[in-house]
């Protein structure tokens, strides 16, 4: 169904957006390791008011198991303003919950009980095989004209990866998104600058490079990917490649900025097999063509190694292993999470190359096991790994699993589940843990939790046609 | 052509200038993309001549027919059955995957021709159109050297329609750009296409109330 005026929760412009109110739900992607139990949405309460705050009040069983839920997004969201392909009349409703490991791509309706929302369609992996060529669905972005999946594996093949679209309202596949690929083989992230035609694509591996964890050989043989790919949205055809350097192992999350007249955005690489160290580049047009450059180095850290798992132990450091990074939606504070030493980091980037660290927090790690102050004597595994920030920039949640095989590598003695949320001083920079937001443990029913979505959008889901 | 058919010829142009997905919106994210409102400006043209091409076509078939072929009731089918195969062939796709953002003035041109047959635009006209008086003499009427002069009169409804449409869409255009901001749209941007639907129906309706 149509509404009679646009979705309150679109906004032609990020201006707008970030006078968005705030969030009363999170949405949390769970998984079961072990493939037994169902997957879930889990619904935690993000209301202060609220008395059930900072605990998990709803629950989405999904029906098959070992899908290993990972990202997911909405339908629609404030690009169905874009004046080329206009349909604002359609409901941000829809979650678009994507298998990584099972290729099943599963519709959730949120609207008739926001807190347990309901399968209304399950698209089996066959459809998206057949009729796109893909598998190991991944990335969901709501384009002007269409649902975006990127995949990482091809539909009966290793790759190559790439993008499938979804009908906007019936949810059937359509088909790949490209029309002239050119020598571009892995997938991983992708979003766009709209208002350019252009979309940006990063790199992972195939399917048998991730599905047993990181492998040494290949990362050592700097086999993952290291490029970057920019591509014509309007014509589908891939325009310019750029390297990074193949000691830079997977440039993975890319969050252009949201501003419509900027031409910049910034990309995470979890590694360097030279030093461990993990990096944030920018990427920005410099006479037409594409450049990516070198804005934020963090380094890994010494530790004994005894107190490494058998995976870093001939290395004797603890890599901060940069596996999401986060824009706020007025491009002001960019976070990155260090997933491998606990830490997340905030930056000032309003001036995109020279980045300002303006504030740290350490929760779990390696060896750090950075305990949250809520819950002061339990050391904490994992990190802060997938990050995501309210529209106005205030509030920052993090969830702590990264992907299932490399949580066991990294922490062989269980990652648990926990999420937090963080305070944000938008006017000077700095984060606050809020210490009565603490879901963790049992609460997730012995699953463990990866990305989070905000009713109503947030500063990955939706992009924007005017500035 | 009366005055109360011309008036309701512009007053269906304002009505399509109006609609933000008719061009008024793409005009000014040209504008606010480039910080100019002469790039809004230049876009307005190339938007109401693709609107115009594709209601004078439907308008100029459709008047053309009827000055030729005896029978209103005959050329009412004939135009609806062509125009809703169009539609039927645009809608399929839904949102038209032609959906690029950096257009030169040609494709501008071709988007809002695009825009407006996948929405029907000509096909509003249609109750005006069926019920204007033939520009025929009484000796020539009905026969196939009345089609061009049917045909042209189509044109100058298409005409007089677009001139409102363009008027419309530069004063939304300019307004929004200028002084309200695009924070109306929340509340003003109005499901037209439903809308849209219903008057398409009392269009043909009252076409055929009013030819029968």
């Amino acid at each position: 169904m149509t509404r009679w005026t646009p979705d309150p929760t679109f906004y032609a412009s990020p201006r707008d957006a970030v006078r968005a109110p705030a969030e009363q739900l999170a949405y949390v992607a769970a998984f079961d390791r072990a493939a037994e139990k169902p997957d879930a949405i889990a619904v935690v309460d993000t209301d202060p008011a609220s008395g059930a705050y900072g605990t998990v009040v709803g629950w989405t069983d999904l029906p098959h198991t070992g899908d290993e839920l990972h990202h997911f997004g909405w339908n629609a969201c404030s690009s169905a303003l874009c004046p080329s392909a206009p349909h604002p009349h359609v409901e941000r409703r829809y979650l678009i919950v994507p298998g990584l490991r099972s290729s099943r791509i599963y519709v959730l309706d949120t609207k008739d009980d926001p807190r347990n929302p309901r399968l209304v369609k399950e698209i089996p992996a066959e459809d998206l095989a057949t009729k796109a060529g893909y598998s190991r669905p991944h990335t969901i972005h709501c384009g002007p004209d269409g649902i975006y999946v990127s995949a990482l594996g091809g539909g009966s093949t290793e790759g190559p990866g790439g993008i499938a679209i979804l009908d906007h309202t019936t949810f059937e596949v359509r088909g790949a998104w490209e029309n002239d690929r050119g020598d571009q083989y892995f997938a991983y992230d992708f979003w766009w600058h709209l208002t350019r035609d252009v979309l940006v694509s990063s790199e992972w591996g195939t399917p048998s490079m991730i599905e047993d964890g990181i492998n040494p050989e290949l990362l050592v043989g700097r086999k993952y990917g290291h490029s970057i790919h920019f591509w014509d949205l309007a014509k589908r055809t891939l325009v310019q490649t750029v390297d990074l350097g193949d000691q830079y192992q997977m440039p993975l999350e890319l969050r252009p900025a949201h501003d419509p007249r900027k031409e910049y955005g910034f990309v995470g690489v979890v590694t360097s097999v030279e030093d461990l160290s993990a990096s944030v580049w920018v990427w920005h047009r410099d006479n037409g063509e594409f450049k990516v450059t070198k804005v934020i180095d963090i380094p890994a850290e010494p530790a004994d190694a005894a107190d490494l798992p058998p995976a870093l132990q001939p290395f004797g450091a603890v890599p901060p292993l940069v596996t999401d990074i986060d824009l706020s939606v007025d491009d002001r504070f960019l976070y990155v999470s260090c997933w491998g030493t606990g830490e997340l980091k905030q930056f000032d980037v309003s001036d995109p190359f020279h980045p300002r660290e303006t504030g740290s927090i350490r929760l779990g790690g390696v060896t750090g096991r950075v305990p949250h102050p809520s819950a002061p004597d339990e050391r904490l595994a994992g990190g802060p790994q997938m990050v995501e920030i309210s529209r106005d920039g205030k509030r920052v949640y993090v969830t702590n699993s990264l992907y299932g095989s490399w949580d066991d590598q990294f922490y062989p003695h269980g990652v648990g589940a926990w999420m937090a949320k963080i305070d944000v001083d938008t006017e000077n920079g700095g984060m606050t843990l809020d210490e009565r937001f603490f879901p963790h443990g049992d609460e997730f029913r012995g699953l463990r939790v990866h990305q989070t979505r905000l009713q109503g959008g947030d500063a990955s889901s939706d992009s924007y046609c005017f500035p | 052509m009366t005055a109360g058919q011309l008036a309701a010829l512009a007053a269906l142009g304002a009505f399509h200038g109006l609609n933000p997905a008719m061009g008024w919106l793409f005009a000014v994210a040209r504008g606010m993309q480039e910080g100019s409102r002469t790039v809004l400006l230049r876009s307005l043209p190339p938007i109401a001549a693709g609107h115009l091409a594709s209601v004078a076509i439907v308008a100029a078939v459709v008047s053309a027919t009827r000055s030729a072929v005896a029978g209103n009731v005959v050329a009412i089918t004939g135009g609806v059955l062509l125009v809703g195969f169009g539609l039927w062939r645009l809608l399929s796709e839904r949102h038209f995957r032609w959906a690029g953002m950096r257009l030169s003035r040609a494709q501008l041109a071709g988007w809002s021709f695009l825009m407006s047959s996948a929405h029907g635009a000509g096909l509003m006209l249609l109750p005006v159109l069926a019920t204007t008086p033939m520009a025929t003499g009484p000796h020539m009427a009905h026969t196939m050297a009345a089609a061009p002069g049917g045909a042209l009169q189509g044109l100058l409804a298409a005409g007089v329609h677009t001139v409102a449409m363009f008027a419309v869409m530069g004063g939304c255009a300019v307004l929004v750009y200028e002084f309200v901001g695009l924070n109306v749209l929340r509340r003003a941007w109005f499901n037209v296409d439903k809308l849209w639907a219903g008057v398409l129906v009392a269009a043909g309706a009252l076409t055929i109330a009013l030819t029968a």
